[in-house]
């Protein structure tokens, strides 16, 4: 607590107006991310993920309601004019999307792209830009960089896409990227690749990143903590080792329960979780996970857990039975 | 019960592009037993799908035979085509986009039983309401509302009944599950395993991920950039990382299940040599940068 975190986010909450009703997208969200250390968040589609990563970028849709506080670097952002936030989005923290062919302006060639993103946030002029833009497609191994430069995204495969879109958003070196599903639009050859040049750029920069996705076997070995996200709230969190080895929250349990394994023999059923999140309009009294839980008892009806932690491990879970720790 | 159900032998597909020739799959043979899943993996732009389509005739093959329960499927007329497309089905990757956003779930589900001209309004409607049953869904919930209504798992079942509907032997399922949540991606495979017991069915399972594919897979045909590499009995394919670039690379030695002979499956043994090919070659830049070293 001596140093302020690079990103702390207090009490966040998204709603949105539907027509039925408030949805609530994110709950109440705290998180903390140091300079130069990576965060996963793992949950479901429907999870709140990409909601809270936009309303870190204040990109929320204008008609939803934020609350809490979001601070990077010790300023605040929810309440910073549009030009400043303008500066700082691109500049300090950047954004890679999941499907790279709708982030990427299909009528502009791609060193355009690039070359844009730079002059527009750093003083150099056209021809360094260039120069900086043919060094950045060399990091992210993309061969023959200067032909590249005057291709057009459809010109490129999916991963080599996906390989520009990161070029961007490392171009202005950003201190902090959040990598919202970038790879689930590409197949596990590409994705292995992809994750590898992220791991490996963020070391390089020492830049902290934000890895958002559905599946958790992608944030095992590539981050320092791990945010598992539940009907708009962290309802896990932990050093990524110390979450695998010792989960409390079912949930969590459950998500990586229904990965199918290389090592389990064929046509083994999967312990799938039943039914679905629950209607983010309706919110629920007690657990949201209650009613697809299989250790539910009365009380996980009635009253919602907190976040609570374990002494000295950074563990913490909001859970009114946890799974007992495996050693 | 004699032969397999469907026999595909140096199947071949190619389109032209421009003034280019696109080999999307070269040479490919293997066969299906019935009741059997056959598993066929590959990376994206390998022609997997290609393939999938190639075998119910959605595409025509250029060269190359497929055999459905010994009838001969290319060069077939489009009314005798039609008449065994009936005993075939597909389900797509995307739910939500091979649904009609504009019609309603029951008329969507009976379309197959109409276009098939199997029986009237009634016998139809009672059995799109079971089938919708039987994959999990309330029929008076489901079949006046619209596509959009549903979630994507809800969607695929929805494909699924679809394609059940008629009662097909062989399910050709083109990445079925891929656009899927983790949770839901689980749910939709147990659901195929019980479908495939209900309904007797032989599966064709396409797909981008092993681990996906053995859950599900009696065999498993891996295809690299346009090319079956081999028809291996499940069991051996336990590689100990994702393979990246290559998937396995050694090829079928393996007794199959039932015969116990080896090398049964006769893809593997029939390979010509591996020619790097115009669709291979930009597959391989795609898998090839720098960063591709395993870890």
């Amino acid at each position: 607590m001596t140093d302020p975190p690079l990103l702390a986010v207090e009490q966040l909450s998204v709603d949105l107006p539907t027509p039925r009703g408030r949805l609530r997208a994110v709950d109440e969200v705290d998180l903390r991310l140091e300079a130069g250390c990576s965060l996963g968040v793992v949950g479901e589609s429907g999870s709140g993920k990409t909601m809270l990563s936009r309303a870190i970028l204040q990109l929320a849709p204008r008609h939803a309601r934020l609350g809490g506080r979001v601070l990077f670097d010790g300023q605040e952002l929810t309440t910073l004019a549009a030009e400043a936030l303008r500066r700082l989005r691109g500049r300090s923290i950047a954004v890679v999307f999941q499907d790279p062919m709708t982030s990427l302006n299909p009528v502009l060639t791609i060193g355009r792209q690039i070359v844009e993103t730079l002059r527009e946030h750093l003083a150099i002029d056209a021809a360094a830009a260039k120069r900086r833009a043919v060094e950045l497609l060399v990091e992210v191994g993309i061969p023959a960089p200067e032909q590249q430069l005057r291709q057009y995204p459809h010109q490129l495969s999916g991963g080599m896409r996906q390989r520009v879109a990161i070029a961007i958003a490392l171009s202005c070196e950003p201190r902090l990227l959040i990598a919202d599903e970038p790879t689930t639009a590409l197949d596990v050859t590409i994705q292995a690749q992809i994750l590898d040049l992220l791991a490996r750029e963020r070391q390089r920069r020492n830049m902290a990143m934000i890895l958002i996705t559905h599946d958790v076997g992608i944030v095992a070995g590539r981050t320092d903590e791990v945010a598992v996200m539940y009907a708009g709230r962290i309802v896990e969190r932990a050093p990524t080792g110390r979450l695998f080895k010792a989960m409390r929250m079912p949930y969590t349990e459950a998500l990586l329960a229904a990965i199918p394994k290389l090592d389990a023999p064929p046509h083994t059923p999967l312990p799938a979780i039943s039914g679905r999140p629950p209607d983010p309009t309706r919110r629920l009294p007690g657990c949201a996970f209650a009613p697809r839980c299989c250790y539910r008892a009365a009380r996980c009806e009635e009253h919602k857990p907190s976040l609570t932690p374990i002494e000295g491990t950074g563990h913490e879970y909001a859970c009114w039975h946890p799974i007992g720790p495996r050693v | 019960m004699d032969g397999p159900l469907l026999d595909v032998r140096n199947l071949v597909v190619e389109y032209t592009v421009g003034d280019r020739t696109v080999h999307a799959v070269s040479d490919v043979s293997f066969d299906i037993a019935r009741g059997e899943t056959l598993g066929l993996v590959g990376e994206s732009g390998c022609g997997k799908s290609s393939l999938g389509r190639a075998i119910l005739q959605l595409v025509t093959p250029k060269a190359g035979r497929v055999q459905f329960d010994n009838v001969e499927l290319t060069g077939l007329g489009s009314a005798s085509l039609r008449r065994m497309r009936r005993r075939m089905q597909l389900i797509f990757q995307d739910p939500i986009a091979s649904l009609n956003p504009r019609r309603r779930i029951g008329d969507i589900v009976a379309e197959p039983l109409r276009i098939a001209g199997i029986g009237n309004g009634s016998t139809r409607e009672r059995r799109v309401r079971d089938v919708l049953t039987v994959v999990g869904l309330e029929p008076d919930q489901v079949v006046s509302r619209l596509p959009h209504e549903f979630s994507g798992g809800q969607c695929q079942r929805i494909c699924i009944a679809r394609a059940l509907v008629i009662e097909p032997e062989l399910l050709v399922c083109d990445e079925a599950v891929s656009a899927l949540d983790v949770s839901i991606r689980a749910q939709i495979l147990n659901l195929l395993e019980a479908m495939k017991a209900r309904y007797r069915l032989t599966l064709l399972f396409i797909a981008h991920d092993l681990a996906v594919v053995k859950a599900v897979s009696d065999r498993v045909a891996v295809i690299s950039a346009a090319y079956a590499r081999s028809a291996r009995p499940r069991r051996s394919t336990a590689p100990r990382r994702i393979p990246t670039p290559h998937f396995c690379s050694k090829r079928s030695r393996c007794p199959t299940r039932r015969s116990g002979r080896r090398a049964a499956c006769r893809s593997a043994s029939r390979l010509r040599r591996w020619r790097r090919l115009p669709a291979a070659a930009s597959a391989r830049a795609v898998g090839a940068p720098t960063d591709a070293a395993p870890r």
